[in-house]
C-alpha cells in the first residue's frame, strides 16, 4: 500500500556537538512506516534509538535528512508547528513514565484531553489499559507497571495517528512488562495505531509487524514478521 | 467550576513547596504593607490638606512688621497680581497656666469683628466664637486645648502688654496656618507649652497699641502672578513699617512641615517597598530556578504531550503571581491597618478638621499590580530557562553537577580542613551567583536594620549636641522688646541665678547677588559659657572680633563661602544696612543661624549694651522658682526652660522611635527569614540524597545538620559587612532625602547600630536554620534515596 504510508524518513543524520567530542548518534538513516503498522526498534545501547523517536515525535530535529508526516514535511516546521503536530498527532511512552506527580492518573490523562479535539474520556482510556480502579491514585502510589499504564492511558487518549515508545518496559520486571506490552498491542490492534516500540530485548520484536535493527547510527537489518505472536507467549 | 489539570498541578507544586512560598509572600507583603502604609497616610494627609487650605481661604503670601496704618491695606491691594489682602494684629504672649511649672508661650491671633477671616480663616471645632463686645474671650488652638484637657469657659492668665489679664477660653479652632506648629526657636512641638489663640480685634488693637493699625498681613494672588515680584514690592511698601520681610506660602511654617513630612511619605513609601520587592524578586528567581530544575522532566513530558513554550511558560509565570498575589493581599490588609495606626499619630501631631485614614482604589490598585509585575520579573529568567530546553534534552536525566577544589581551600590552610567544611566551602563557591545573591538579600535586611538603628542614635547624638553641648543654660528669657544692659544686672540679681549671659537677636536679611534670606542674627561673647555655637564634631566655635559666622546650610543657600561680603540688612530700629564679611562657615545641624560677636552687632547698630534676652544658669532647685517669677514679669516675652524641652524631646523621641524600630525589626526579619530560609530550602532539596547517602554511611543528625547550616551560616556572616556598607548607603540617602534648611542629619554609624542589627538577622538566621533543622532530622532515608532526579 504504497500511498498510505504514516512516515517517510530519508537521510536522517544527527550530530551531537560535545565541545570538541562530535557524537555522530545517526549516520544517515531511511525508512518509511505504513498506516497501523506495529514497529520495533531494536539496537544496543547508544545506537541511535531514541533520537530517532525522538525525531519521528517532533521532539527533536535532525542535522541533516527529512522526515515526511503523511506528506508534510515536519524537519522543516517551526517550534509552533512541531508543537501542534504533537499536540494532534503523536503519543508519548517513555521509559520513566514521565507522569506529573502531583497529578492523579485520571489528571495525567486529562492533562492531554483538555488539549485535544476528539479525545476519549480519561476514564475510558484507563479503562482501556485495565486501570479503572486506579484513576484517583498519585503517580506514588501506583507500582511502576500501573504507572507505565497511566502513560500509555494519557498517550492514546487524543487517539492520537501514531504511539511512539521508548523502552516502555525497560524499568519493569517480565510479568508486568507484558502487561504494558499488551496494553499496547491492544491500541494498535482495536484502534489502528501506528505504533513504534524502542527496546533491547529482543524477544519482544515477535509481537511486531516488522522489526528494524539500528547499530551505531545505522539501520543493520529489517525483517518482517509474516505472523505477529501475543505478548503472552513471549520468551524474555 | 471545573479548574483544568494544569491548574491542579499548578496548586499542588505550589502545596508542596509551601515553606518557601510563605516565606516570598511574607517578603512581598512586607513591601506592599509598606507602599499602602505610606501611599495612602500620603493620599489622607494631601487631601485634607488640600480641603482645608481650599475651604478656609489659606494665604500665598504672609508678611509681618511693626505697625502700619489701616489705609496702608488699600495700597497694599493695588500690588498687581494681589487678589485679596487681609491684615491683622499678631502678638506672642507668656501665658501663665494654672498646674504647669514652667510659663507657656501663646501667639494671639485678631479675629474680625462682624465677619469670618477674609484668609486663614479658622474652624470652629468646640465652644463658640468669641463674643465680639467682650474682650477677655478667646479661641484656643485645639492642639492647646486638648493637651491641656480645657472644657469651654477654662481660664488662663496672660502677660499682654505688661499687664496680667485673666481669659476664658470660649472654644477651640483649627486653621490652616497652625496644621503644625512649634514653640518658636524649639525643635519639637510642646502643645503643653505653646498654643495659638483667637481674639477679637478691637481687644487685641487697644492691648498692643494697634488701633487703627496692624502688624501682620497676609495675601492671596491671583492665579499666574508672579510672587517674587508681589514680594518685593510688599517689602517696599512695608519698609517704613518696620516689615520683617515677606515670606511666600512655600517657606510659611506649617505649610513647610506639612510639605515635608508629604515629601518624606511619598520618597518612602517609593523606596521602602522598592527594596522590598527586590529581594521578594529575587528569592523568588532562586525558588523558582530550584523548583523547574526538579521539573526539567515534568516539563519535558509536558511538552512532548503538546503543550507550547508559551503556555509553559505561563504555567509558572502563575506560580509567581499566585505567590505574589497572596502577598499583596495580606499586604494591603496590613498596609491599612497599620495605616490606620500610623494616621492616629499623625493626628496628634497635624491638625485638622478631618484627617481619616483611607485606603484608596489607586494604592491598592498599584500596590497588587507592582506587586504581581515584580513577581513576574523575578520568574521571568527562571522559567524562560526551563521552558528553553529542547525536549528531548530534558528527558535525558540531569547531568551530576560539577564540583571543583574551592578557591578558599587552595589557600595556605586548605589541607587542615574538615571534610564537612570542604562541602560547605565548595558549595557556596560552586554557585557563586546565587551565594551571592543570598549575601546581598541578607545584607538588605542588615541595611534595613543599619539605617533604623542608625536614626534612633542620631536623634540621640541629636538630644547630646542639643542639650549639653549648645545648650548649658537652664532657662531662656527673651524679652518683649529690646532692653537696656540694666536688664542683665537684674537678671543676675535674682535669687538662684549662678550666672547669666547676654544675648542680642537681630531680625535681618542677608543678600548676596540676588540671593536671600530671613534670618536673626544673634550676638553673644566671643567664647560664651551657656548658649555656644558648636560644630557637628562638639567643637565650640569662638565669635571672631568682626564678621559673621553662620551654618554652612546657610551660606550653600546664599552662594557664600567663607571671605565672602553679604549686604546685611537690618529689619528692625533704623534699619541700617551694611555690607560684612562672613568669616567661619559652622557645620551645624540645625536651623539656618548667623551669628556675631555682640559687640560687633552693637557696633552695626550704633547701639551700646542693648539685650533681647538673657540666658541663665541657675541653681538646680531654683529653676522653677525663678521661672514662676519670670513667668509674671511683664516685659518678658518668653522663658524657655531646657529641662522641659528636654523632656518633650524624650517624650516624643520615646512615642515615635519605639514604633518605628518595632516596624524595622519586624520587616528587616522577614527579609532576613524570607532569605535564609529560602536559601536553605534550596540548598536542602539539591541535596537530600548527599545528606542521606551520609547518614547511611554513619554521620549523625548534627554532622549532616553542619554541612547546612554551615553554609547558612557562611553566608550570613559574609553578608554581615556587606549590610553595613549598603545601610551607610541607605542612611545616606535618607538623611540627604530628609535634609533641609530645617535639619541636618550627621552620617553616623555607631558599632551598637551594627551589633543590634546583626544581632537581629543572626537570630532570623537561626530561625530559618532551626525549621530547616528539623526538616533534616525527619529526612526519609529510603524514600530520598529511592527517587530519582
Ligand atoms: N543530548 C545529547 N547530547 C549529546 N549526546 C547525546 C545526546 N543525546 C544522545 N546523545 C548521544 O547520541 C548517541 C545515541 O543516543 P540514543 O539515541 O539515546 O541511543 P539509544 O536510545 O539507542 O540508547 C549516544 O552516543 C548518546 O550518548
Ligand atoms: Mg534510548
Amino acid at each position: 500500500m504504497p500511498n498510505d504510508k504514516v512516515f517517510e524518513a530519508r537521510s536522517i543524520t544527527k550530530v551531537y556537538n560535545m565541545g570538541e567530542v562530535q557524537v555522530h548518534a545517526l549516520r544517515g538513516v531511511d525508512l518509511d512506516l505504513e498506516k497501523s503498522e506495529f514497529l520495533v526498534l531494536l539496537g544496543p545501547s547508544g545506537s541511535g534509538k531514541s533520537t530517532f523517536l525522538n525525531i519521528l515525535g517532533g521532539l527533536d530535529v535532525p542535522t541533516s535528512g527529512q522526515v515526511n508526516y503523511r506528506g508534510t514535511e515536519i524537519t522543516a516546521a517551526d517550534e509552533a508547528a512541531l508543537t501542534e503536530y504533537r499536540r494532534r498527532h503523536v503519543g508519548f511512552v517513555f521509559q520513566f513514565y514521565n507522569l506529573i506527580p502531583s497529578l492523579t492518573a485520571r489528571e495525567n490523562v486529562a492533562l492531554v484531553t483538555e488539549i485535544s479535539l476528539d479525545p476519549m474520556a480519561p476514564e475510558d482510556a484507563l479503562a482501556l489499559v485495565g486501570l479503572s480502579e486506579r484513576v484517583d491514585h498519585f503517580p506514588a502510589q501506583l507500582s511502576g507497571g500501573e504507572q507505565q499504564r497511566v502513560a500509555i492511558a494519557r498517550a492514546i487518549a487524543k487517539q492520537p495517528a501514531v504511539l511512539l515508545c521508548d523502552e516502555p518496559t525497560g524499568a519493569l520486571d517480565i510479568t508486568t512488562g507484558i502487561v504494558v506490552l499488551e496494553a499496547i498491542e491492544r491500541v494498535n490492534r482495536e484502534l489502528g495505531t501506528t505504533t513504534v516500540v524502542i527496546t533491547h530485548n529482543a524477544a519482544i520484536a515477535s509481537m511486531a509487524d516488522r522489526v528494524v535493527r539500528l547499530a551505531d547510527g545505522h539501520i543493520a537489518s529489517v525483517e518482517t514478521n509474516e505472523q505477529r505472536r501475543s505478548p503472552r507467549d513471549l520468551s524474555w | 467550576m471545573r479548574v483544568s489539570a494544569l491548574n491542579r498541578k499548578l496548586l499542588r507544586d505550589l502545596w508542596g513547596m509551601k515553606g518557601q512560598a510563605l516565606a516570598i509572600a511574607s517578603v512581598v507583603a512586607a513591601g506592599v504593607t509598606m507602599f499602602v502604609m505610606y501611599q495612602s497616610n500620603f493620599d489622607s494627609l494631601y487631601r485634607s490638606q488640600r480641603i482645608f487650605y481650599e475651604q478656609q481661604r489659606f494665604a500665598d503670601v504672609f508678611a509681618s512688621l511693626k505697625r502700619a496704618p489701616l489705609r496702608l491695606e488699600r495700597r497694599i491691594a493695588e500690588i498687581p497680581g494681589v487678589s485679596s489682602v487681609y491684615t491683622r494684629v499678631v502678638a506672642d504672649v507668656v501665658l501663665d497656666i494654672p498646674g504647669l511649672p514652667e510659663p507657656a508661650r501663646g501667639r494671639l491671633v485678631s479675629l474680625p469683628a462682624r465677619s469670618r477671616p477674609l484668609l486663614n480663616d479658622i474652624h470652629l471645632r468646640s465652644g463658640r466664637w468669641p463674643d465680639p463686645f467682650r474682650d477677655n474671650e478667646l479661641l484656643a488652638g485645639e492642639a492647646f486645648f486638648t493637651a491641656h484637657r480645657y472644657k469651654p469657659g477654662a481660664t488662663i492668665s496672660a502677660i499682654i502688654n505688661g499687664r496680667r489679664r485673666v481669659l476664658t477660653i470660649v472654644g477651640s479652632a483649627l486653621s490652616p496656618e497652625y496644621v503644625y506648629s512649634m514653640p518658636p526657636g524649639e525643635m519639637i512641638p510642646d502643645d503643653r507649652r505653646y498654643g495659638v489663640f483667637w481674639m477679637n480685634r478691637a481687644a487685641l488693637a487697644s492691648a498692643f497699641d494697634m488701633e487703627g493699625g496692624f502688624n501682620d498681613v497676609t495675601l492671596r494672588l491671583m492665579p499666574g502672578a508672579s510672587i517674587e515680584d508681589v514680594m518685593a514690592r510688599l517689602d517696599r511698601l512695608l519698609e517704613p513699617y518696620g516689615g520683617f520681610g515677606a515670606i511666600p506660602r512655600a517657606l510659611q511654617f506649617s505649610h513647610w512641615s506639612l510639605e515635608s513630612e508629604l515629601k518624606q511619605l511619598r520618597d518612602f513609601g517609593f523606596l521602602i517597598p522598592l527594596i522590598f520587592l527586590g529581594v521578594a524578586a529575587f528569592i523568588l528567581n532562586t525558588a523558582m530556578t530550584r523548583a523547574l530544575a526538579l521539573q526539567r522532566q515534568q516539563i519535558a513530558a509536558l511538552k512532548a504531550l503538546g503543550y507550547s513554550n508559551g503556555e509553559l511558560a505561563w504555567h509558572y509565570i502563575k506560580w509567581a503571581l499566585f505567590i505574589a498575589s497572596i502577598g499583596a493581599v495580606a499586604g494591603v490588609l496590613a498596609g491599612a491597618w497599620l495605616g490606620r495606626s500610623m494616621i492616629v499619630i499623625y493626628n496628634q501631631y497635624f491638625r485638622f478638621p478631618v484627617l481619616d485614614f483611607r485606603l484608596s482604589i489607586g494604592v491598592t490598585v498599584i500596590a497588587v499590580l507592582q506587586s504581581l509585575l515584580i513577581a513576574a520579573l523575578g520568574a521571568f529568567s527562571a522559567v524562560r530557562r526551563a521552558v528553553r530546553i529542547p525536549p528531548a534534552e530534558a528527558m535525558q536525566p540531569e547531568p551530576p553537577a560539577r564540583y571543583s577544589v574551592s578557591f578558599s581551600e587552595r589557600l595556605a590552610f586548605g589541607r587542615r580542613l574538615s571534610n564537612i567544611t570542604r562541602m560547605v566551602l565548595r558549595n557556596v563557591e560552586r554557585h557563586p551567583a546565587r551565594s551571592s545573591a543570598s549575601i546581598i538579600g541578607i545584607a538588605l535586611s542588615v541595611a534595613i536594620l543599619v539605617m533604623g538603628f542608625s536614626m534612633v542614635d542620631v536623634m540621640d547624638i541629636l538630644k547630646q549636641y542639643l542639650f549639653s553641648y549648645i545648650q548649658r543654660q537652664n532657662v531662656t528669657v527673651t524679652f518683649a522688646e529690646p532692653a537696656s544692659s540694666r536688664a542683665l544686672h537684674e537678671m543676675r540679681s535674682l535669687p538662684g541665678v549662678l550666672h547669666v549671659e547676654p544675648m542680642r537677636a537681630v531680625p535681618a536679611r542677608l543678600r548676596h547677588g540676588h540671593r536671600h534670606r530671613n534670618v536673626s542674627v544673634v550676638g553673644m561673647r566671643a567664647a560664651p559659657r551657656l548658649n555656644r555655637v558648636v560644630d557637628r564634631s562638639g567643637r565650640a566655635v569662638s565669635l571672631p572680633p568682626e564678621g559673621l559666622v553662620i551654618s554652612r546650610k546657610l551660606g550653600e543657600v546664599l552662594d557664600i563661602a567663607a571671605g565672602d561680603r553679604v549686604l546685611l540688612e537690618v529689619l528692625e530700629g533704623s534699619r541700617p544696612a551694611r555690607f560684612v564679611n562672613v568669616s567661619t562657615l559652622v557645620d551645624d545641624f540645625l536651623g539656618l543661624s548667623a551669628f556675631m560677636e555682640q559687640d560687633a552687632l552693637h557696633r552695626l547698630m550704633r547701639e551700646a549694651g542693648t539685650l533681647s534676652g538673657v540666658y541663665l544658669q541657675v541653681q538646680d532647685s531654683g529653676a522653677s522658682a525663678i521661672s514662676a517669677r519670670l513667668k509674671r514679669t511683664p516685659a518678658v516675652a518668653g522663658v524657655s526652660v531646657t529641662a522641659a524641652a528636654l523632656r518633650s524631646f524624650e517624650d516624643v523621641m520615646a512615642q515615635n522611635m519605639d514604633v518605628m524600630i518595632l516596624i524595622n525589626v519586624l520587616f528587616a526579619g522577614v527579609i532576613a527569614l524570607g532569605v535564609v530560609y529560602n536559601a536553605a530550602r534550596i540548598s536542602l532539596s539539591e541535596r537530600e540524597r548527599e545528606l542521606a547517602s551520609l547518614r547511611v554511611l554513619g554521620f549523625t543528625r548534627g554532622e549532616i545538620s553542619l554541612v547546612l547550616l554551615g553554609e547558612l551560616a557562611m553566608l550570613t556572616f559574609l553578608s554581615l559587612p556587606a549590610g553595613v556598607a549598603l545601610g551607610y548607603g541607605f542612611t545616606l540617602a535618607i538623611m540627604s532625602s530628609i535634609e533641609s534648611e530645617v535639619y541636618r542629619f550627621p552620617l553616623i554609624i555607631t558599632p551598637q547600630a551594627m551589633a543590634r542589627s546583626a544581632l537581629v538577622v543572626l537570630i532570623a538566621a537561626a530561625i530559618s536554620g532551626l525549621f530547616v533543622r528539623r526538616k533534616l532530622d525527619r529526612l526519609d532515608l529510603v524514600a530520598v534515596l529511592k527517587t530519582r532526579e
